[in-house]
Formats: structure tokens, C-alpha cells, sequence
């Protein structure tokens, strides 16, 4: 399935841009990460939570959704 | 009160007076209101390692931040007996003494507002994907992290 993976704030600086899509089989948003920290190198060093179709997951989760995105701290307000 | 639909808080640069001001005008007509009670978030020049926070640029994930901001709405009214409740945060760049998070809460009572504004305050900093990126007076920036 196709996957929309959406940066923000530090997350941006560090892959250069605010998304992109790649393509997954069926797995685990830790199988997301493991792709994105071999493209990103200095991403494991990050701090992030992550989104799937806009509400928080943990790694673990199984990967259904169109849209991924890594959060890191809020600083709203 | 409560919409069923999100609707968008964001709005762009900084919340002027003249926009709060309004906001507490237009509440006359609700005489059924007692009390209000507002926050104003403003941007602070704090100094880190010498450098001075000219202004804050805020980025947002928007889509998930308006469903955030309707579940506190939605949150906050199940809580707190309020009449109307209105949240605005700013997006893009604020200057250091702007105003970039406007929430005001009305009920008839006053010891209710004064709990549904820190409740509703408190939800925003912790479960809203809103992010800072502070810029220094040299140009240079840092991410800020709320505390």
C-alpha cells in the first residue's frame, strides 16, 4: 500500500522535507522506522511520536492507514 | 454549544487586541453569561546561551491538530457547565510581546471558568501537534519545548 509519511518541525530539518510516500506491505510501523532510519541517518537520535491517520500509536502497531507522520514535542500555546 | 464538525483554530501571524476585544463585544448579546475568563499566551524573549527570541514561527499538523482542539472543545463542555468556549492559535511567525493562543471561556458562574480555562489550556500544551521554532535575534533558531 501506498503510504504518505509527513514530517514536521525538527523531524523536517532533518529528512529535508515536509512528506513524502513510499510504499509497504502489509507490517508494522516499526517496519516504517526501520526504513526511515536506514534513508535518515541522524533520525534515531530524534525524538518523535508517531500518527496514524492522526491519532498517536506506538511502534507496534499494525500499519493500516494512508497517512503516517512523526511528531516531535509539542510546543504549542 | 458544541459543533460537530472541527473547525479551524489556526488563523495567520499574530491575535491582535482589536480581534480580542471584539471576541468579548460580541458576547454581550449572551445574557445569560456571568463570567468570562481568557488566556493569553504571549511570546516571551527569553535569552538562551546569550541570544534573545526575536519571535516565534509556529507549523502545525493541521488536519490533526483541528481534531485534537474539537476533542478538548468537546471534552471541556462534558466537564464544565459553560455557555461558549472559542480557542485561536496562531500560526507562522509571532513576534516577541504578540499574542499566539486566545482561549476564552464563558459560563454563568465564575468558579466554573476559572477551572475549564487551566483544564482547556493545559489539554492544548500537552495533546496538540503544535510546534515552535524559536528564532534568534542573529537569525539563528532552536525548537522550543514546552515546559
Amino acid at each position: 500500500m501506498n503510504i504518505t509519511i509527513k514530517y514536521f518541525g525538527q523531524i523536517a530539518e532533518v529528512t529535508q522535507k515536509e512528506s513524502e510516500q513510499l510504499d509497504f506491505s502489509e507490517g508494522s510501523i516499526a517496519e516504517v522506522l526501520d526504513v526511515l532510519y536506514c534513508k535518515y541517518g541522524t533520525l534515531k537520535n530524534k525524538e518523535f511520536k508517531i500518527a496514524q491517520n492522526q491519532e498517536l500509536v506506538s511502534e507496534n502497531e499494525k500499519l493500516t492507514g494512508a497517512e503516517i507522520a512523526l511528531l516531535p514535542p509539542f510546543s504549542g500555546g | 454549544m458544541s459543533d460537530k464538525k472541527p473547525k479551524n483554530v489556526f488563523k495567520e501571524g499574530a491575535i491582535s487586541s482589536a480581534f480580542i476585544g471584539e471576541s468579548i463585544a460580541k458576547h454581550q448579546t449572551k445574557t445569560s453569561i456571568g463570567a468570562h475568563n481568557i488566556f493569553l499566551g504571549q511570546v516571551r524573549a527569553d535569552v538562551i546561551n546569550g541570544k534573545t527570541v526575536s519571535a516565534i514561527e509556529y507549523t502545525a499538523y493541521e488536519d490533526m491538530a483541528n481534531k485534537k482542539f474539537h476533542e478538548i472543545r468537546e471534552s471541556a463542555f462534558e466537564k464544565f457547565d459553560m455557555t461558549c468556549m472559542h480557542i485561536y492559535h496562531s500560526l507562522g511567525t509571532v513576534k516577541a510581546g504578540e499574542i499566539c493562543l486566545f482561549v476564552f471561556v464563558s459560563s454563568p458562574r465564575r468558579k466554573v471558568v476559572f477551572d475549564a480555562l487551566e483544564y482547556i489550556v493545559e489539554e492544548i500544551k500537552a495533546h496538540v501537534p503544535v510546534f515552535g521554532k524559536e528564532i534568534f535575534e542573529d537569525e539563528t533558531h532552536q525548537w522550543k519545548v514546552n515546559s
